[in-house]
């Protein structure tokens, strides 16, 4: 792929990403509607270009009669609020913990070393399903659900590069000059292993946004009438014998958004490995 | 690999199965309030019968106690009563198994089937249009929510086209008589064909939507290992014998692409069960993923437990058999 076309690319995801986060902050102003006024006489009305739709509902409306365009411009806060909540929260967590394993060894190695191989013995999606199961639905609890595993992932990824930087010349310099075991972690190993972390955090937000939505399409995230995209797919779900719109749509801004920070996070590496 | 080695991995198993079982064991803690109450809740139950069942549930025992008795039963796969279908959660859970195995298998196959031959004719037409489409697909394949998917599938194919069924597992007037509860295995053992179609019919979209992320992240293996073999050597010796491309492609690289793939393979069936309580719920589909779903709306606690700690066992299981695979199938880690 030539220099030009991969910056055309991370251009264009980092426009869409741009585009979301916009929608999310500006959601009250820009959305056409309240997501939660419902019109019966406005049930599964279609998009405006099929007969039936009109212009003011441009994306049609749902079993409730409510506008679906709105309902996904609010969605966007839950998805974004629950991708970067959860992936900052992890990745503080996870980066003192990877430090501490990585740098101090021993049994603070064992103890971390042994949490992340249990956690990652789950596959994510039971392992939220699980504890929401017990928990019980709602965003907050799905949050803690999904940070309880997240923060295995930078942590694997600290402890690994700090265990590497523990060995340098700059590491030992900084101990022969007397710093403190806190103060090497923090100051030292840390800004020196921070490019491949926030890489990391990169993709893994757009995996918690899948996530995301899919514990709301199992009904157990963010509770109506709360518009969420994965919540407004499993609505649709029952009417896509005559009303395929109320839930294609809310999928293609997963999609997009998905896609949009997948492809910023990878697409920067020109290798022929794929 | 030596029986040393085998007996050190397998010790390693240790300590992580029973932390996943304490983990499992403490998310019933996470419930708000007891979990008999819970679990009671609406039914009009008087207070006696929420002492009965903590006491059936061994909440009455302290914490410790009830962590011994929780392996124990584990163990010998005792997870106690279903209060919803009035029978052991074991049972339960044994007659959904079946449908969920083989969806899993179905979807491991449409990956391989797919992304075998996808990885190597974009390695060998590399930088070509076909290369960039695969290479976009596996990015598309990552990025699609399962969910959504099946859905879409669903509208092509069962609503707008007919040409597949929308939900379940077969028709009511195809099945074959039950002996193994794997529906295309009775099928065949009853020379059912019109079982066997009509089995093969419901699980074709389930199958691709399980699958479909799978088969981008084989491609994009199979793709460059298949590049990383094409460099070397013993390709351009093979090259210049004068053997054919179809029989230097086929015969010397890919035996040895495959290895990373089949690993890799191993490492994403794990990854499969994961999706499937999304895809089974979408598609109507009578597995143990629909089931856990089911049970968690009527607080069913004790299954639930027992379905994540029977998932999470079987992933901790794959992922060593895949561990295990890798270091059999490769001479350099062998060493």
């Amino acid at each position: 792929m030539s220099g030009i076309a991969v910056l055309g690319r991370i251009r264009l995801s980092y426009l869409v990403v741009a585009v979301f986060v916009a929608m999310a902050v500006l959601a009250p102003i820009i959305a056409p509607h309240d997501p939660a006024d419902s019109d019966l006489f406005r049930r599964l009305q279609p998009p405006f270009w099929m007969a039936g739709g009109e212009a003011g509902f441009p994306l049609g409306c749902d079993a409730l009669g409510r506008d679906i365009l709105s309902r996904i411009i609010f969605g966007t806060r839950i998805s974004i609020l629950v991708g970067v909540v959860v992936v900052s929260a992890a990745t503080v967590i996870g980066v003192l913990a990877g430090l501490a394993a990585g740098y101090l060894r021993g049994w603070v190695d064992v103890v971390v070393s042994w949490m992340t191989d249990v956690l990652l013995g789950f596959p994510y999606l039971i392992f939220a399903i699980g504890l929401m199961a017990m928990m019980g639905p709602g965003l907050l609890n799905m949050v803690f659900a999904l940070a309880y595993k997240e923060w295995v992932v930078p942590c694997r990824v600290v402890r690994g590069e700090t265990l590497a930087a523990r060995e340098t010349e700059y590491v030992e310099a900084a101990r022969a000059l007397g710093a403190s075991r806190r103060f090497i972690m923090l100051r030292e190993v840390l800004p020196n292993i921070l490019a491949p972390v926030l890489a990391v955090a990169t993709i893994r937000v757009a995996q918690v946004i899948i996530l995301e939505a899919s514990l709301s399409f199992l009904g157990l995230g963010v509770q109506p009438p709360t518009a969420s995209w994965g919540s407004m797919i499993a609505d649709g779900r029952g009417y896509i014998l005559d009303a395929w719109w109320v839930s294609t749509f809310p999928g293609v801004a997963i999609l997009l958004l998905v896609l949009a920070i997948n492809l910023a996070g990878q697409v920067r590496r020109r290798d022929d490995h794929g | 690999m030596s029986p040393a080695a085998l007996l050190t991995r397998l010790l390693h198993l240790i300590p992580v199965l029973l932390g996943v079982t304490v983990v499992v064991f403490l998310m019933m803690a996470a419930t708000p309030g007891d979990p008999a109450e819970v679990m009671l809740a609406g039914q009009q139950a008087t207070p006696a019968q929420v002492a009965a069942l903590r006491h059936d549930m061994g909440l009455d025992r302290p914490p410790l106690e009830r962590f011994g008795l929780f392996v124990g039963h584990a163990v010998r796969g005792q997870f106690g009563q279903s209060l919803f279908h009035r029978r052991p959660v074991a049972q339960v859970i044994a007659e959904r198994l079946p449908a969920t195995i083989e969806l899993s298998l179905a979807a491991l196959v449409f990956a391989l089937v797919v992304a075998i031959p996808l990885g190597v004719l974009a390695a060998v037409k590399r930088g070509g249009w076909l290369d960039r489409a695969a290479t976009f697909g596996t990015l598309l394949g990552v990025s699609l929510p399962g969910f959504w998917f099946g859905i879409l599938l669903l509208i092509g194919f069962a609503v707008q086209w007919r040409l597949l069924p929308v939900s379940g597992e077969i028709d009511y007037d195809a099945q074959p008589p039950g002996v193994t509860g794997f529906l295309l295995v009775d099928s065949v053992l009853a020379g059912r064909l019109d079982s066997l179609l009509n089995t093969l019919a419901h699980l074709a979209l389930p199958a691709i939507t399980l699958g479909l992320p799978m088969a981008a992240i084989l491609m994009r293996v199979t793709r460059s290992s298949m590049l990383d073999v094409l460099r070397q050597d013993y390709i351009t010796f093979a090259e210049a014998k004068g053997l054919s491309r179809g029989r230097v492609l086929l015969v010397h690289a890919l035996k040895n692409a495959l290895l990373p793939t089949v690993t890799v393979a191993a490492l994403e069936t794990g990854a499969l069960l994961g999706g499937n309580m999304v895809v089974e719920t979408v598609f109507g589909w009578p597995g143990l993923g629909r089931l856990v779903v089911e049970s968690i709306f009527v607080r069913n606690y004790p299954l639930v437990q027992a379905a994540v700690l029977l998932y999470a066992v079987t992933f901790v299981l794959l992922n060593f058999c895949a561990d295990l695979l890798y270091t059999i199938l490769n001479p350099r880690v062998r060493m």
